[in-house]
């Protein structure tokens, strides 16, 4: 009778993880270790100058995968995002650089041609693509691998493969190093991103769609939903999201090039994935999306305190982004 | 006619197996002689396939044990299990549609030396295997080219060329024609004087009549009774698989058709599965939709609904024509098309119950302005529809797949009830879902008609259309062959419409 009670007990603790585990992901657990662990070894990890720095490095990566994000929920995915991110910096940078070529005062009206061209340029891109996927029928990996290509092209073309420099200090310090309401650009950008991604996804139709054609499409279209233009549209959102992030990218660096950012979109998955958003479509929130680019971000962080290696890291990272999809598989067997 | 315990060939002990909310045998008892045909008899659900699968070797027990000649046996898979002779024939085929018949009867188990496959031992095997049961095939014909019957050959020649001693066969003249079934009864015959132990499941009365010894009745995954095929008789069956009496099964209800509601004129498809079919549904009434799986009587609920792309004929709702019906269109004119397949295109299982039942209504002002949705109004409604639709245990905010299968079946339908929804376009409304849940749905569509909606019920299963349709239309081959009113619907004229396409009672 013990025995049974014991093994009862266990199995019952075995469950309980096992709900946490589908519920919350994998990431709780190695967010807990990551933090414990630097912790413990480098005690500059958690100084007030350190997590500020986190915090800053985040806003660039989040907006990125709450882009990311959308997509990935309609059962996509965006290869190209890093690659929006590096042209649309290029383009804002150029379209200031026409403006201020015609009159050399005019910084605020630059400042804001560079923003508006910047994003605009990222949301064709990801109208690009959105109509490769969703009225061409173009498998999204492949239709945003080539996106991802050509773009890096068109935007070493149009900078000649050098970097543009001679971004206006007042722009920069707008939109990068300034401070707004006590914050930084970028961060009060990315907060206002995430509440505005947190509305769309949990109070509007929209959102709701994005969620039903990710977990049952053919459901979703049977509901009479357009699942043709809510699909464009996500990949509309990322491009966007990107040209966001090519934009303040230029005003914290100073500077325009082809290959800016181009390591976010990997890092993006890994933040999604790791968040919990499942590759299969329809599962996923904001607010792991969240944890999980800080987690990106911190591990980052993290080991470059306690110097580990460049080569190193990314092994870790490729690493960490192979078990979180590891853990998304055994996840979804799980609630199924 | 029930053979000595020496010559048992399979006993299964109380066997139990759990699918996450679903616990589909619980001490499940049976067994098997060698040289006798034992039935297994039940409703969809009651755990028949999961038992089957336990003793193929599919599916591992959670609890209990399989044993084969007295001696108990763990089954590693199938394949474990074909090698000591208990091998499977699957309803739905576990055949390569891009193999060839030979290939695909050997598959998994070809005759090779080191990695060279033996082409010319699999080819003669094959033939031989084809020969000895009389089928006339061309071992070399690619699967997916030959005909739902021909492929079951195939499924058959795979199960019998190890030549077993428990032969599984389930549902094995479910697509077959009055001829074939004949033969493949004959050759269950000499399976049987061979000493073969013979599992087969069914739902034909009439077929358990002609071919079994001993049937073991199911419910809800655990055994009702075993008794003698031949001296129990048809109602004796139905009132032990649905565990009352037949006569509160369907309900009571006259039909009181008034306006036409839903007229397709003359419509054809351009996958060619409809042919000039010409229905009619009124307001008040059920219309069946009968014929075998396959015959083209979905496609023409889909083609309604938008889902099958038409090629000519028109579609008619409360006499305006749609020229190009889409879900969007059909929902907005309150026409819904209710999926057989509700995991696979009715549901969004890993979303949340109200997430489901609110989905195509969503986009109505009630319940979003703008796009911003109304969550209180949502919910409500959510509430109001699901508990009218008797979902138990209600929880909005679980999964569906948390839900059984009846659950699901009743929230797949409450989503039509989200809307202002007059015409119900049911495509097999009780597949897969137990009895209590199945009750449930024809009070429900009982219901509808007294509310004055039309009801157009696609059904493969025979009894529901008798009992529950108004009038009746049979599909064969893509094409409306017969039409009956509630006065001149029966089982014997059905089923010759079925197989011979005529109007003439055999």
């Amino acid at each position: 009778m013990n025995r049974r009670d014991g093994d009862k007990r266990s199995a019952d603790a075995t469950s309980w993880l096992r709900q946490a585990f589908i519920h919350l992901g994998i990431l709780p657990l190695l967010l807990v270790a990551a933090i414990l662990l630097f912790a413990i070894q480098e005690e500059r990890f958690y100084s007030s100058l350190n997590i500020f720095n986190v915090v800053r490095q985040t806003t660039f990566l989040l907006i990125v995968a709450l882009g990311q994000m959308i997509v990935i929920l309609t059962k996509g995915l965006d290869m190209s995002m890093g690659a929006v991110v590096g042209f649309s910096g290029v383009v804002g940078a150029l379209a200031m650089k026409a403006v201020l070529g015609v009159a050399p005062d005019a910084l605020l009206l630059g400042g804001i041609v560079a923003v508006l061209a910047g994003i605009s340029a990222g949301a064709l891109a990801g109208a690009f693509n959105g109509i490769g996927v969703s009225y061409l029928n173009v498998p999204p990996f492949m239709m945003t691998l080539g996106t991802w290509t050509s773009l890096v092209g068109v935007s070493l073309l149009l900078t000649k493969g050098m970097p543009l420099t001679g971004v206006p200090d007042e722009f920069m310090r707008a939109l990068g190093y300034g401070r707004i309401f006590g914050l930084a650009p970028p961060v009060l950008v990315t907060i206002i991103l995430v509440v505005l991604v947190y509305a769309l996804l949990n109070r509007t139709t929209i959102g709701r769609y994005f969620y039903a054609i990710g977990s049952n499409l053919r459901a979703a279209k049977l509901s009479g939903i357009n699942a043709s233009g809510q699909m464009f549209f996500a990949y509309v959102l990322s491009g966007t999201f990107a040209g966001v992030a090519g934009v303040l990218f230029i005003a914290r660096t100073g500077s325009a090039e082809a290959l800016n950012g181009s390591a976010y979109t990997l890092q993006a998955i890994a933040a999604c994935v790791i968040g919990g958003v499942s590759l299969f479509g329809g599962i996923g929130k904001v607010r792991d999306v969240l944890l999980g680019a800080f987690f990106i971000t911190i591990l980052t962080n993290g080991m470059n305190l306690i110097r580990v290696e460049s080569y190193i890291q990314s092994i870790v990272l490729g690493l960490v982004l192979i078990l979180s999809l590891v853990a998304d598989q055994f996840r979804m067997k799980l609630l199924k | 006619m029930i053979r000595e315990a020496a010559q048992l060939l399979l006993q299964v002990r109380a066997i139990s197996k759990r699918y996450g909310a679903v616990q589909a045998l619980s001490s499940m008892d049976f067994d098997l002689a060698a040289g006798e045909v034992h039935v297994l008899f039940g409703e969809n659900g009651a755990g028949k396939s999961t038992l089957i699968n336990v003793i193929c070797g599919a599916v591992p027990p959670d609890e209990g044990e399989v044993s084969l000649r007295g001696n108990p046996i763990k089954l590693r898979d199938v394949h474990d299990a074909r090698s000591r002779g208990i091998s499977a024939m699957f309803q739905e085929f576990s055949l390569a549609p891009h193999l060839s018949v030979e290939e695909n009867i050997y598959l998994g188990d070809e005759p090779k030396a080191g990695l060279w496959l033996k082409r010319g031992v699999r080819r003669h095997g094959a033939k031989e295997a084809l020969e000895r049961f009389g089928f006339d095939l061309n071992p070399s014909t690619m699967v997916g080219m030959l005909s739902r019957a021909q492929q079951q050959m195939v499924e058959m020649a795979k199960a019998l060329r190890t030549g077993p001693d428990v032969l599984i066969l389930d549902e094995p003249t479910a697509s077959l024609s009055e001829k074939e079934t004949e033969t493949l009864f004959s050759l269950i015959r000499d399976l049987r004087k061979q000493g073969v132990g013979i599992i087969y499941i069914t739902h034909r009365i009439k077929e358990i009549k002609e071919i079994g010894d001993r049937v073991t009745v199911m419910r809800d995954g655990k055994p009702v009774k075993t008794v003698d095929a031949g001296s129990t008789d048809h109602k004796e069956f139905v009132e032990l698989m649905i565990g009352r009496t037949f006569d509160n099964f369907y309900p009571q209800f006259t039909c009181e058709p008034t306006e036409e509601r839903l007229t397709v004129e003359n419509l054809s498809t351009v996958s060619g599965h409809v042919r000039s079919a010409t229905i009619k549904v009124l307001a008040g009434e059920i219309v069946g939709l009968a014929g075998l799986v396959g015959c083209g009587k979905s496609e023409i609920g889909r083609a309604v609904f938008g889902l099958e792309p038409i090629l000519s004929g028109s579609v008619k709702h409360e006499g305006t024509e749609i020229k190009r019906p889409t879900p969007r269109r059909m929902l907005d004119r309150g026409v819904v098309y209710i999926t057989s397949d509700r995991h696979n295109e009715g549901l969004m299982l890993l979303r949340s119950t109200k997430e489901n039942i609110s989905l195509s209504a969503l986009s109505l002002s009630e319940y979003s302005r703008a796009s911003w949705i109304n969550r209180g109004a949502e919910q409500q409604m959510a509430q109001r529809v699901a508990k009218r639709m008797k979902v138990t245990p209600l929880d909005l905010s679980k999964p569906v797949s948390a839900y059984s299968g009846g659950n699901q079946q009743k929230i797949l339908i409450t989503k039509a009830l989200a809307r202002d929804t007059r015409v119900f376009i049911f495509d097999e409304p009780t597949v897969g879902i137990d009895v209590s849940a199945r009750v449930e749905v024809y009070k429900f569509m009982k219901d509808l008609i007294t509310a004055g909606e039309s009801v157009l019920m696609i059904s493969s299963d025979l009894p529901e259309i008798i009992n529950m349709s108004h009038r009746v239309y049979v599909v064969k081959d893509g094409e409306v062959v017969d039409h009956m009113e509630k006065s001149e619907i029966s089982e014997p004229r059905l089923l010759n419409a079925f197989f011979s396409g005529t109007k003439e009672v055999a």
